[in-house]
This record gives C-alpha cells, structure tokens and sequence, in this order.
C-alpha cells in the first residue's frame, strides 16, 4: 500500500493548503461553423459547442467524486470568432451564442471572443474588435482577447491605441457591475495557442477538433512546503519549490487523461500555473514574503519571483508528457489576498508590478485603476507591457479595469474567484503623442532567428 | 476499482468497527489497513480497499461512510487510489 504519511500528506494538501485543478478547459474548432451568413454561423457555433462539450461538466464532476480533488473551473474556449466571422456583418451575435451555449452547458467561463492583430487588422477585423465593448456587455461569461504584439511581428501601436478605448468603452458599458466587462478582456503579446485560463483562454489555429487542457493550482501547497526551511539557502527554497511543483502537476496530468479519456477527446496539456485565489493561503504573494520579504512589493520580489517561476516549471516539466499554456507563476492583483493587501499598503505599485511580469508567466492582471484614467495611458501600459513581452520572447497580457466612478482609495469588488481590488495610482505624466503616433515598433533583432 | 478510504479523528473505541462495517454493507473487501495515533490523541486510518465486487456506486458508498462517520464524530475520505500513486510514486 502507498505509505500512510504520503497519503495523509494528499489530504492535507487539499483539504488545508487549498491545493485544486483551477480549470479542466474544453477547446472546441469552429473552423467548421463559417458561413457568409451570421445567423447561420453562429447557429453552428452554438450547435457544435453544445455537441461537443455536453458531457464536460458532468464528466468534471465525477473526477472531483471520485478522486476527491476539487476542480474548481470547468471552461470552454473556441476558435477565435474574427477568423470564423470575417464573411459576417454582426459579430455580437456570435457572443451570444457562445454565452447561451456555455451556460447551457454549466460550464463558468468560455473564451475565444478574439482577434490575432499583432502586425496590421483586416476590415473586418477592425469591426470585430470595434463590437467586444457591446458583445462583453450583452453576456455573462464570454471572455475575448487580443494580440497586439509577437516577438515576430513586432508591436501594433495602431492596434494598442484602439484597444485602449476598447478597455475604457468595455468597463463603461457595464459600469453597474465595476466595469466587469473589461474584467473579461485581455490584451496579449506572444499569446499561446492552448491556454486553458481565463480570460484569454482560446482554442488555436494549430489544435485539433476537440481538445482537453488542464490548469494546476496551488500556491498554498508551496507556501506551506517553504514554512520549513526558514532561514535556508536559496538552493533549498528552489528544491523545495520544484519538488512541490512536480508532486501537484502528477494530479493535473492524471485528472487531465482520465477527463480525457472519459470524453473520447484527446489530451492537450498541463499548465504548470502557480494560480491564486482570494482565499486566505491561496496567495502567490504569501509565497514571496515566505521567502523573507517583509511585504510583497519589498525590493527582492523580482527575484523572488523569478526563482519561483523558473522552479515551478522545472519541476512541473517531468511530471507531465505535455506542458503548455501560461505555466509559471499568475500575479493578479485582485485575486490574491496577499497582493491585495500589498496594494493597499502602497508596498506594491504599478511600476514594481510591471517590473514583475518581466519574469512571471503573464502581465499585469485584474488591475483597477480610478474611472477617469484617460484611454491613451491604458495604451501606454499596454505598449510597455507588450515591448516585455516582445523582447523577451515571453507572453505578457494586460488586463487593466478602469473601474467608472471610482477613485484612488476605493474599492471594486467582482466576487468570486475574481475577488477585490483597491483602485491603484497610475504615473500621471501624458503619453498621448507618443500613443498618437500608431504604426509599427519594430520586431527585434533576435527575432530574426532563421 | 481501488480506492483508500482515510478516517482522521479523535481516537476512540469502535471507529474501525464503524468504518469496516459500511464497507462491509456495500460488499466492499478490505485489502490493507494501518493506523497510527497522530499528537494530541489525533487518530490515522488509512485502508485499501477493493471496490470491484461493490453493489453499491461510488457516490453511495462515500455517502455511507460519511454517514458512519458522522455518527462517531470523526473524518472520512474515499478516494481513487490512483491520486496517491500518480503523486507519490514515479
């Protein structure tokens, strides 16, 4: 038999340290849905991701039964909707009916309301991006994204800007509920193809028909492992972390292939992801300060952060065949009770947040900042955000909420695994010529690698 | 199907004879059990269990034993043996 410590450890992990699958995501092709007529596309849409994933939540939570691990998420994401669309006139309709499958389906959130833009948009594109303010406010759990940047490509200053407004335009629109809507927007340089996190979960152009990806979880569990080896060297904090790592992704790789075995579907990936919630133990930031920082924010968090990051994954990698996603370490401020506390504080700031992302696995994410934040300085986060992404090869996302009526000092609160979040200054120094300009920022040179 | 069923509590007579009789109920073979009395009196059982022969679902058999659990006060967990072998063993 398994050794009882080993088994008493499992149950504590889970039952005490908050450790989960974050999301067992369902990625759908649409590629089979296009028509020059939007009734009949989005029809199809709806048809295919209620054939497709009708057994998803139900098979989700057989899994959590059985194997006593709880799967907090069951998602779907689909092929992004501007390259099934683009025949079409009315894209909000296809918001719609990918809102009305996915509650049909039980599922809590779906994404795939996306455009790739990151060297120039179509006509049509350009409408398509013009509609996610009214698509994201006309439904409840459809997510959109998009990609303004890649190391290959460069930066679509002209994209960055419009997107701005589009961020602004979103949280207008659902100003009653704290600019939700731009809760459900992000915006992505180098983004993945098999993300299986929201917001910016979508099912790529290179994936298959029907696909399962898995979210690990789990920053308690790590936090919990480090408590024991205060005072120790960093080799041993990395072990640690890497050890850790690979004991919580083995559970991600086994509820990954026994759903996608029950499903008929084939196994995509784990995402070795270090995500948060609001739960108190459930915090990424608890882990920097475990490492002997005073407050997350501290000088010392980019490194810590980056030891993390870099643990995380080498230990994730031998537990699983298939490693995708996001995989490192998530750093939303609004959902993690650690990182909360520390904006509040003031210890943690925008500029140390952004520094962060230089070595986390995303970007600046569930950021409020007061209402009245002028669209081209969201651009401007954005373009910084998007130039660290670029030049390091890496995926950044910027997903800010300029939350209507609120100022520094304030609160917004979306609830649930969203969570809460004090509004936090910004630089108020004009970028707007600089935004102004649009075009191209070149790629760098070490993109050219052929 | 195996699957561990874990009992944690605070010790005292007749947890065992609780347990096994549920699983008995549910024709549930016992392969292996270990206990240990964790600090502060905290009592440990883990036991492997056959599930092949089971007359009972799953979910039924989690809602007896949560019940016979309930009735002396104590924690208990059914859980596919295959979570702790994917975790622990390579």
């Amino acid at each position: 038999m398994i050794d009882q410590r080993d088994i008493l450890k499992t149950i504590d992990m889970i039952a005490r340290q908050n450790l989960d699958i974050r999301t067992i995501t369902m990625g759908i092709s649409l590629f089979d849905c296009v028509s020059d007529d939007a009734d009949v596309c989005a029809g199809r849409v709806y048809d295919k991701i209620t054939a497709r994933a009708k057994n998803l939540v139900k098979t989700g939570e057989a899994i959590e039964n059985e194997f006593g691990i709880p799967i907090v998420n069951k998602r779907i994401s689909v092929t992004p909707i501007s390259l099934i669309s683009q025949g079409c006139e009315n894209y909000v309709k296809f918001a719609r009916a990918m809102d009305r499958a996915a509650h049909e389906m039980g599922v809590d959130f779906i994404g795939g309301y996306s455009a790739f833009v990151q060297k120039a948009a179509t006509a049509a594109e350009v409408r398509f991006i013009d509609s996610i303010p009214q698509a994201l406010s006309e439904t409840g759990i459809v997510c959109s994204s998009v990609n303004v940047a890649t190391t290959r490509a460069g930066i679509n200053m002209d994209a960055v800007k419009r997107m701005g407004e589009v961020i602004k335009e979103s949280a207008e629109l659902t100003a009653a509920e704290g600019g939700m809507g731009a809760a459900k927007l992000v915006v992505f340089a180098n983004a993945v193809e098999d993300n299986p996190f929201m917001a910016g979960a979508f099912h790529g152009t290179g994936e298959g028909d029907c696909v399962i990806n898995v979210g690990v979880s789990g920053p308690g569990v790590v936090k919990v492992a480090l408590e024991s080896k205060k005072g120790q060297p960093f080799d041993e904090v990395a072990e640690t972390i890497k050890t850790t790592a690979f004991h919580i992704t083995r559970m991600g790789q086994l509820v990954a292939r026994e759903a996608a075995k029950r499903l008929g579907v084939p196994f995509g990936i784990v995402d070795l992801s270090l995500a948060p919630t609001p739960a108190i133990g459930d915090s990424v930031a608890y882990i920097l300060e475990e490492m002997g920082l005073e407050t997350c924010g501290a000088h010392g968090t980019t490194a810590a952060l980056a030891l993390l990051n870099d643990a995380v994954k080498k230990g994730g990698i031998m537990a699983t065949s298939h490693v995708g996603g996001l995989s490192g370490a998530f750093i939303p401020v609004s959902e993690d009770a650690g990182m909360i506390h520390a904006a509040e504080t003031g210890a943690l700031t925008l500029e140390k947040l952004e520094a962060m992302t230089c070595v986390c696995s995303v970007g600046l994410d569930m950021i409020a900042l007061p209402g009245d934040t002028p669209a081209d300085v969201l651009s401007a986060i954005m373009a910084d955000e998007a130039a660290i992404g670029m030049v390091n090869t890496k995926t950044t996302a910027v997903r800010l909420i300029p939350v209507p009526g609120k100022q520094v000092g304030d609160y917004v609160d979306f609830g649930g695994l969203l969570g809460r979040a004090p509004i936090m200054p910004y630089n108020h120094n004009s970028p707007r010529e600089f935004i102004a300009r649009g075009g191209r920022i070149p790629a760098p040179l070490h993109a050219q690698r052929n | 199907m195996r699957a561990i069923v874990s009992v944690l509590g605070q010790d005292k007579p007749g947890i065992i004879a609780h347990i096994s009789h549920a699983l008995y109920e549910a024709n549930a073979n016992i392969l292996d059990i270990t206990q240990t009395v964790l600090r502060d009196e905290v009592f440990a059982m883990t036991m492997l269990v056959d599930l092949s022969a089971m007359k009972v679902s799953f979910e039924q058999l989690k809602e007896q034993l949560d019940a016979a659990g309930e009735k002396i006060g104590i924690e208990v967990r059914l859980m596919r043996e295959e979570i702790f072998k994917s975790m622990h063993r390579v």
